[in-house]
């Protein structure tokens, strides 16, 4: 009797011991999708603040036309891409960055765009959207990574620890900012 | 913003991480923001008031030198106390990748969260292996990590995958500002500096002495000014009688005459063989306007902008040091171009540039309006039922 007690009280242990082990692997899964989560939505702002930028800028009579309307057309067509569609999305937004940096190409061009108050404000709100544009990305993969990870392991896919959570998946896109721009960023 | 910093290594003992979070922070004030440190102290008393002890620090030896860090429930019942009365936008720790007060003040907080790599307490990979598995659930709460140099970042994506963002050291270019010189030594002879310490061979002090009786037979009053600790008999000994005369030893110097030695030079040189991982006296030395004459290893390579702000030679090559210094101290006006060029670059990495961008980094990591909580739900006590309540009042229960 008293060893069937003693198995009795470590077979406790062992069950209290794993309970404990998924219960702290699900909320760190838990915790890593709510990061996710908060990294998307920062993303989407920055993205959306950076669309903003490049319009007004196209909009200030700053610009000499031809890079106005490059500018205007990119803007218009980030806002009217479908966020659920995120190959669209990232193609449309990557196209931004890439049209951002054959406007703003040269050093002098920018020093002379910042000449006046509203051109200064104009580009530097731009390249401060940029650059949180490419911290929000790389922070957003960054988690990403990190649940992927977790999740791989053997006990969270036994245990089902992820729920019926999707998979989450890296934002793929072009967000390299005009190098000129960078000193303001 | 109120951020909170965590540095690690005692207050009191100095050191480039506590030096670098001191400076942060007054940067960040500058800028208009709020910021306290937690750090472990010996002296409680001596402490500025902006400082909160972390506990009592432990010495431990790694990497070759002496760590002074701390660990445990006690360490980590003040970093709950701290992080819970401080009312943080952010919580911003520092190395946080070992037993240490900084993991300590992540385990305990649940919000916005970055953390900054320095070098890496990490000496083996066998050393991070037997702490993965523990520090990884911290790692997790981290949403931004920034790395001061490439080697920093190198080593943090190979031991713990994910990437970082690079923000470099700052410097205080106010600080090397204006031209005064040491007492009767303006600028304008020829004179060449270097700091380090004497006898260390990857300081590179050799290679300038080898150099510079090549020198000499171009440039007959060139001279040397040499700042450092170490022990100057011994390289005087071995010095070429025939410069013996021009070099002139300073020991180790304070900030204030490290600027004047500066002001007095019309080069420094920095011949280092490696082991370099970021070279902060080369943007000292270029916000002094000082022009820089380097060896071509990477990261020095990276701090002169490829060759825009400076001068690189062949590294461990006395020979073509020699070249490019006779040729840079014939020919004032490329010297005058290099000290714009040295300055604009040193103004990238001044502290309030530097601190600018730490603040995007926080910015991108804050959603409106959220603070940094004390944790309970993380600590296996505070999973209990029971607790879950009037979880605040165990901090003071568990205190050592």
């Amino acid at each position: 009797m008293k060893v069937d007690l003693f198995w009795i009280i470590v077979l406790g242990f062992a069950l209290a011991f794993t309970i404990w082990r998924l219960s702290a692997l699900a909320s760190r899964i838990d915790r890593l999708h709510h990061r996710i989560d908060l990294a998307r939505a920062s993303l989407d702002t920055q993205l959306v603040r950076r669309a903003r930028a490049a319009e007004a800028l196209a909009l200030s009579d700053l610009l000499d036309p031809a890079s106005a309307v490059v500018l205007a057309r990119a803007a218009g067509n980030c806002r009217n891409a479908d966020p659920a569609d995120a190959a669209e999305w990232g193609l449309v937004e990557s196209e931004m960055s890439r049209d951002l940096r054959e406007v703003l190409v040269d050093p002098e061009g920018i020093d002379a765009l910042r000449g006046t108050i509203d051109g200064r404000e104009l580009v530097d709100d731009l390249a401060s959207a940029c650059n949180h544009v490419m911290l929000a990305r790389r922070f957003h993969n960054d988690a990403v990574q990190s649940a992927r990870l977790l999740r791989s392991g053997r006990l969270v896919r036994l245990f089902r620890l992820a729920g019926n959570a999707p998979l989450p998946d890296m934002v793929e896109m072009d967000d390299a900012m005009p190098p000129a721009l960078v000193p303001y960023g | 913003m109120r951020v909170g910093l965590v540095c690690p290594y005692a207050w009191d003992t100095p050191g480039g991480v506590a030096a670098h979070v001191n400076d942060l922070r007054t940067a960040l004030m500058q800028l208009g923001h709020e910021a306290v440190i937690l750090a472990p102290a010996e002296d409680e008393d001596a402490l500025p008031d902006f400082v909160t002890n972390g506990g009592k620090p432990i010495s431990i030896s790694s990497n070759g030198s002496v760590a002074k860090i701390n660990f445990g429930p006690g360490p980590a019942a003040r970093a709950r106390r701290w992080v819970r009365d401080s009312d943080l936008d952010i919580l911003h720790v520092h190395e946080p990748a070992g037993p240490t007060l900084s993991l300590l003040s992540i385990w305990v907080s649940e919000g916005p969260v970055v953390a900054t790599w320095h070098s890496s307490l990490v000496s083996s990979r066998r050393d991070i292996a037997a702490w993965s598995p523990i520090i990884r659930s911290g790692m997790e709460k981290i949403r931004a990590r920034i790395a001061v140099s490439e080697y920093a970042r190198r080593s943090l994506v190979e031991y713990t995958g994910g990437d970082a963002i690079l923000i470099p050291n700052g410097v205080d270019c106010s600080a090397y500002a204006g031209d005064e010189p040491l007492p009767g030594r303006a600028r304008g002879s020829n004179t060449l500096m270097f700091l380090g310490r004497i006898d260390e061979p990857r300081k590179g002090l050799p290679i300038l002495l080898a150099a510079l009786p090549l020198v000499a037979r171009a440039v007959p009053d060139v001279n040397v000014l040499i700042a450092g600790p170490g022990d100057v008999e011994q390289v005087r000994a071995g010095l070429d009688p025939e410069i013996a005369d021009r070099v002139e030893f300073l020991g180790l110097v304070s900030e204030l005459d490290k600027a004047r030695a500066l002001h007095s030079s019309d080069i420094y040189v920095a011949p280092n063989t490696g082991g370099e991982s970021f070279g902060i006296i080369l943007l000292e030395s270029m916000a002094a306007g000082t022009p820089v004459v380097a060896s071509d290893i990477e990261a020095f390579q990276r701090v002169l902008a490829e060759g825009r702000a400076g001068v690189t030679f062949r590294n461990g090559d006395p020979a073509d040091l020699a070249t490019q210094l006779i040729e840079l101290l014939g020919d004032p006006q490329r010297r005058a171009r290099l000290r714009t060029e040295g300055a604009v670059r040193a103004e990238e990495f001044d502290w309030s540039s530097v601190a600018r961008r730490v603040l995007a980094v926080y910015q991108s990591v804050r959603q409106g309006g959220e603070k940094v909580e004390a944790d309970f739900s993380r600590q296996f006590w505070g999973r209990l039922p029971l607790r879950r309540g009037g979880g605040s009042g165990d901090a003071e229960e568990t205190e050592a």
